[in-house]
């Protein structure tokens, strides 16, 4: 839960409350832009950001992303991370 | 030095080990008067052991394993508070999955969930409330855990439940600062460290002037860093340079992910949800001032210690002591090796943690057990 994880940002889902979502390594997950949407939410679709339990805390470079991506994935914490995004989406059914 | 071909970029990994082990030598640094460098995020931790850096580095350098893992440092009080809250009835309990099996004086999360109580692993406080707002007539309560990491997304969840007028959504806030641990562990006289590595994605929030102390009233270089391998290098690196040249400064490894002065939008929402307690206590370290948080008056519909009447005073009034032979506490602060604690591999294990440091795959205890068997005699791979 300390580490984020890369994710790309595919399409805005409610503008209103800057939520969108994700591309995660071949997952899809709303996440919240409340914290990069500077610049409008818009601006952001195709960029990468590092997630963090659902909230995009930073807006980084596709070689950054590919980078910290790998280190996760050495670490087991991508795989942990996307088991954790499934089991979310269990608890809400 | 054969892990190191299995960085991203093994050239790089090779002069940073060779710029590490002439400054080492330059500064005196030996097996038996090392440099003492404290990583304090667990998530170093966790890669210092995966990639065997603390073998890959100049013998006169010695990693001490921070209080930086969430779960590692939970008090045993508040997980039974955790499963009080979840055993009520009309209660969907969530929480981050490392927190489930974190023990309580009793019996841990998953205990209580296999007793029925309604316990869900949710991967974000997101996830929670949409959970109450499809169930109206239950009352959803979330586990707030972890450093400013975590502590923004509970605080812009509890802005927006807010903001949707909900009345069945609370959180269980324990969240936790870092700079004030570093403070008491520069305070304990029997602590000696040499320099800091800080923690990446805290920092990211947070900024690195929550680090200028460090440097300023105590004299320790602190280098902020990432979490590849290179990273890690090229922070302990900076270290040794800042001592090799009498320096002790706040410096940035990681500039690409962390703004100097944070991530506005969270310290906002930290700042509008939070505010500090006077104290609380970490496992194995004891109470601390000021380095926790609770949810302000004004949303106090969201608070769970509010809606449950528990307060947190309770959880001080009941200080519980670690099961007998444990040695948590000295590990966490850096005074024994895991493999130092009677209980570790025999009692305690990843399956039967006793201890919190096993829990986690950032506890120090876990992370030389998992990476055990690169850890044995050569002979042996
Ligand atoms: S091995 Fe278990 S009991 Fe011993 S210090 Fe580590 S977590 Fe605590």
């Amino acid at each position: 839960m300390c580490l984020g994880i890369p994710g790309q940002i595919v399409e805005i889902t409610d503008a209103a409350r800057m939520m969108a979502r994700a591309d995660v390594s071949g997952v899809k997950r709303e996440v919240s832009l409340a914290c990069v949407a500077d610049g409008g939410p818009d601006a952001l679709v195709g960029r990468w950001v590092l997630i963090h339990v659902g909230f995009a805390m930073a807006v980084i470079d596709e070689a950054e992303a590919a980078a910290t991506l790998e280190a996760l994935q050495h670490l087991g914490e991508a795989q942990e991370t996307l088991a954790q995004m499934a089991e979310g989406e269990r608890a809400l059914s | 030095m054969r892990f190191v071909e299995e960085f991203r970029d093994p050239a790089l990994a090779k002069a940073l080990i060779a710029g590490i082990d002439a400054t080492a030598t330059a500064i005196g640094a030996t097996k038996d008067n090392p440099v003492r460098i404290m990583e304090i995020c667990g998530g170093h931790t966790h890669a210092i052991f995966r990639y065997g850096l603390d073998r890959l580095v100049h013998e006169g350098i010695e990693f001490i394993h921070g209080p930086g893992c969430p779960v590692c440092v939970l008090p045993m009080a508040r997980v039974d508070e955790a499963v009080q809250i979840a055993e009520q009835p009309g209660v969907i309990f969530t929480s981050f999955g490392d927190a489930m099996r974190v023990p309580g004086t009793k019996k841990s999360l998953l205990q209580a969930k296999a007793e029925g109580a309604d316990i869900r692993t949710v991967y974000s406080p997101l996830d929670a409330l949409e959970l109450a707002r499809r169930n109206p007539e239950r009352e959803v309560v979330f586990f707030g855990l972890g450093f400013e990491t975590t502590t923004p997304s509970t605080a812009l969840t509890i802005q927006q439940a807010a903001r949707e007028g909900m009345k069945n959504f609370t959180i269980f806030c324990n969240h936790i600062t870092v700079p004030p641990p570093i403070r008491a562990l520069l305070d304990d006289p029997d602590m000696l460290l040499d320099g800091f590595i800080g923690p990446g994605h805290v920092s990211m929030v947070i900024g690195i002037h929550a680090y200028d102390f460090i440097a300023r009233d105590y004299g320790k270089p602190i280098v902020v860093a990432g979490f590849e391998p290179t990273d890690l290098l090229q922070s302990v690196l900076m270290v040794l340079r800042q001592i090799e040249e009498g320096r002790a400064e706040v410096e940035n490894q990681y500039a690409r992910v962390v703004p100097e002065l944070g991530n506005p939008v969270s310290l906002a929402a930290i700042a509008d949800v939070y505010e500090e307690r006077p104290s609380f206590a970490w496992r194995g370290l004891g109470e601390i001032d000021l380095s926790g948080l609770r949810i302000r008056e004004k949303y106090a519909l969201y608070d769970a210690e509010a809606r449950f009447g528990i307060g947190y005073g309770a959880a001080r009034a009941r200080e519980v002591a670690e099961p007998e032979g444990t040695e948590c506490a000295a590990v966490m602060t850096g005074k024994i090796k895991p493999t130092g604690c009677p209980m570790f591999g025999t009692q305690c294990t990843p399956e039967t943690p006793l201890g919190a440091l096993m829990v986690s795959s950032e506890g120090a205890c876990a992370a030389y057990w998992q990476y055990g068997g690169r850890r044995a005699p050569e002979a042996a791979e």
